[in-house]
């Protein structure tokens, strides 16, 4: 390599600097290890001794009572909220409490917040287009043009979210369930490794619940899927494996049976709203 | 009504992908839009009309349009320029600017550098160099900013490069601490009375509230003649047609797409991975240049600048020209500003005191009855044309 050529590869001068481009690994199973992780606030232990891992391709529903720390380990995993013990791993490679938000997003950690933003006055098309994993510079964005292969990458996260006819019309006329979709459909444009979906089904009908299960488990395989949810009748209906905390640690996983079997968690969570055990 | 329907559907066909992204380099993609292709067919069509009314029918027709009134139309079209320039960032970046006046009148003193520098040594005491106010303020030598400006390409470069420049240094501190709505547009009027009172004084060496006039050329040709005022109207139509494409080509981007998506959900935008600031910074330095350029045009047709043009007032009635034109489609603004400021000459030439009132009146009437301003009716009519067959259109897909 030339001396020029050299000084022009800037990244390279200091090589710790240079951004870790390797893939995820999870040649060993789990693409997301939460161990022994603890959070405190002003002495409160939001999370206490938490243990967690997510299988590559998994859908897994997390429940638990109010306070009980979901939030807090979605912060976590995205790089928002720091803990005070305890390490976090994505794949068995990238340990994410070495980086920031903007780092693990693009290392393909997605995540839906539980109140749906979309850009209204842009086209459903277009919001798909936006949020696209591209170069989001200013010049690559003022030259970027519609190629067919980003059209046929947008036809298809349109066809899962299920508003192929809706395309182009603005986001502002939809629906409560179909911006929850759309924004879902803009979470897949960034082909995550891993959808972290904060309380999906809230506000939303029957029948949009029903898609939106659809949706959820057609997208498990594919890519891992963790659920926070409140409503038991819709996590009973979608998952396979279900975590439930309880003061910033795990109480019980497994299956939706066993767990609703548990004492423990009949106890602290089912017995406690009389709504939501029936 | 339904045959009637489907005899029109082909039609609806372009309207309905029309919001789909185009592969189209570009620059080239405003060309294949049909507001913009009205736009640039009815702006040549007014240069080249007053053109011929101009040079072709005689003076004494009642159809001559004579140098008073192309030196109108010229000073019109600039602020339509300006106007365009406050839509860029109203319109599409939600940034409510209150000072853009401040770029218009930055242009505008570079222009008018270049244009004292032009008198040389026919000014009233005949210094060589130095312009007729600093010899009255008794300096001996040129401000060390006012050289270069004897060249015409380096004061033409300035048009651009200094309002640029001031937006750059302003936006990145502005969008870096994320200032927005109400804050910014209080910032940036700030910004402009700040300069107004700059510029006001005489140690700034900008000739203090005369400011710059008893201008004589320009590129050599004699500003008082009727030639250079019907050149200066259709430089100014030239510069608002391709500064109106460049305007279009980034709005019809996708950047223009994130820019939408800044002014509606600034966070999210951030969210997806774009530095929202960036994309804010870009906009509004392009905008500044704009009118900068703008002012540039408009000094030589009025033949003066001075620090009025700063004055925040001035900055919020080109904000009113855009919102009575219609905000966020670029062609409203050009519209609006000339509308207004052809109501203006009227009025002020009849009933001068009643100006303001009326400009008060137009603007709460437009306000209540067309709250998208002249250009959202002409929408409103094209929208009404093309609904039904949008409707069946979507039905057969």
């Amino acid at each position: 390599m030339s001396l020029l050529q050299s000084l022009k590869a800037r990244d390279r001068v200091f090589d710790f600097m240079a951004p870790d481009a390797s893939p995820v690994d999870v040649r060993h199973g789990p693409i997301l290890y939460m161990e022994d992780v603890t959070v405190t606030f002003d002495g409160f232990k939001a999370i206490n001794n938490l243990n967690l891992t997510i299988d590559d391709g998994e859908l897994r529903c997390i429940i638990g009572p109010n306070g009980a720390g979901k939030t807090t380990m979605m912060d976590i995993i995205t790089g928002k909220t720091r803990p005070t013990e305890g390490s976090v791993w994505f794949g068995s490679r990238h340990n994410l409490l070495n980086m920031n938000e903007p780092e693990i997003a693009s290392l393909g950690i997605g995540r839906k917040f539980q109140k749906p933003t979309v850009f209204e006055a842009l086209s459903v098309f277009e919001n798909l287009e936006l949020a696209m994993a591209a170069d989001k510079r200013i010049l690559p964005t003022l030259t970027a043009r519609m190629t067919g292969e980003i059209k046929d990458r947008i036809d298809e996260v349109l066809q899962t979210i299920g508003l192929v006819s809706l395309r182009y019309q603005p986001a502002g006329i939809l629906s409560h369930g179909q911006k929850q979709w759309l924004e879902i459909g803009m979470l897949l444009m960034q082909r995550p490794r891993l959808l972290l979906v904060d309380e999906p089904v809230a506000g939303m009908t029957e029948q949009e619940m029903e898609r939106t299960a659809e949706l959820l488990t057609g997208l498990a395989g594919k890519q891992s899927v963790v659920v926070v949810e409140h409503d038991m009748g819709f996590v009973r209906s979608i998952a396979r494996k279900v975590t439930v905390l309880h003061q910033g640690s795990v109480l019980a996983e497994g299956s939706m049976d066993q767990v609703s079997n548990d004492p423990n968690v009949v106890e602290v969570y089912l017995g406690a709203d009389d709504e939501e055990a029936a | 009504m339904m045959t009637q329907v489907l005899s029109k559907s082909p039609l609806s066909k372009p309207s309905l992908s029309r919001s789909s992204p185009s592969s189209q380099f570009w620059l080239a993609r405003p060309f294949g839009e049909r507001a913009t292709q009205i736009f640039l067919g009815v702006l040549l069509a007014a240069l080249l009309l007053v053109t011929v009314l101009h040079t072709v029918v005689p003076q004494g027709s009642p159809l001559h349009v004579n140098a008073y009134t192309v030196n109108l139309f010229g000073k019109y079209l600039s602020y339509a320029l300006l106007a365009v320039a406050v839509d860029l960032v109203w319109g599409y970046l939600g940034i409510l600017s209150l000072g853009h006046g401040a770029f218009f009148a930055i242009g505008g003193y570079a222009m008018g550098m270049y244009l004292m520098r032009q008198i040389g040594d026919r000014g009233t005491y005949g210094h060589p160099e130095l312009p007729d106010f600093m010899v009255f303020l008794s300096w001996d030598s040129l401000p060390w900013y006012w050289q270069g400006f004897d060249m015409a390409w380096f004061a033409f470069a300035m048009v651009l490069l200094a309002p640029g420049l001031l937006a750059l240094v302003f936006g990145f501190l502005a969008f870096r601490s994320r200032v927005t709505g109400v804050y910014l547009s209080i910032i940036t009027q700030a910004l402009t009375f700040a300069l107004m009172l700059a510029f006001f004084r005489n140690e700034m060496s900008f000739g203090g509230n005369n400011g710059l006039t008893d201008f004589r050329e320009i590129l050599g040709f004699n500003l008082r003649s009727n030639d250079t005022r019907l050149g200066l109207f259709l430089a100014t139509g030239v510069a608002l047609a391709l500064s109106y494409i460049l305007c279009r080509a980034i709005v019809s981007s996708k950047l223009g797409r994130v820019c939408v998506a800044t002014r509606d959900a600034e966070a999210r935008t951030r969210f997806i991975g774009y530095r929202v600031e960036r994309f804010q910074l870009f906009v509004f330095v392009v905008s500044a240049m704009i009118a900068g350029l703008a002012g540039a045009l408009y000094v030589p047709q009025v033949g003066i600048i001075n620090p009025s043009e700063f004055s925040p007032l001035f900055s919020i009635e080109i904000v009113l020209w855009v919102a009575l034109g219609g905000r966020a489609t670029l062609y409203g603004a050009v519209i609006g500003a000339i509308l207004v400021n052809y109501a203006k000459t009227i009025f002020t030439g009849v009933m001068p005191d009643a100006w303001l009132f009326a400009l008060g009146a137009m603007f709460v009437l437009v306000t209540i009855f067309l709250p998208k301003g002249v250009a959202g009716l002409l929408r409103k009519r094209r929208r009404a044309a093309t609904s039904d067959n949008a409707g069946t259109q979507e039905a057969i897909v």
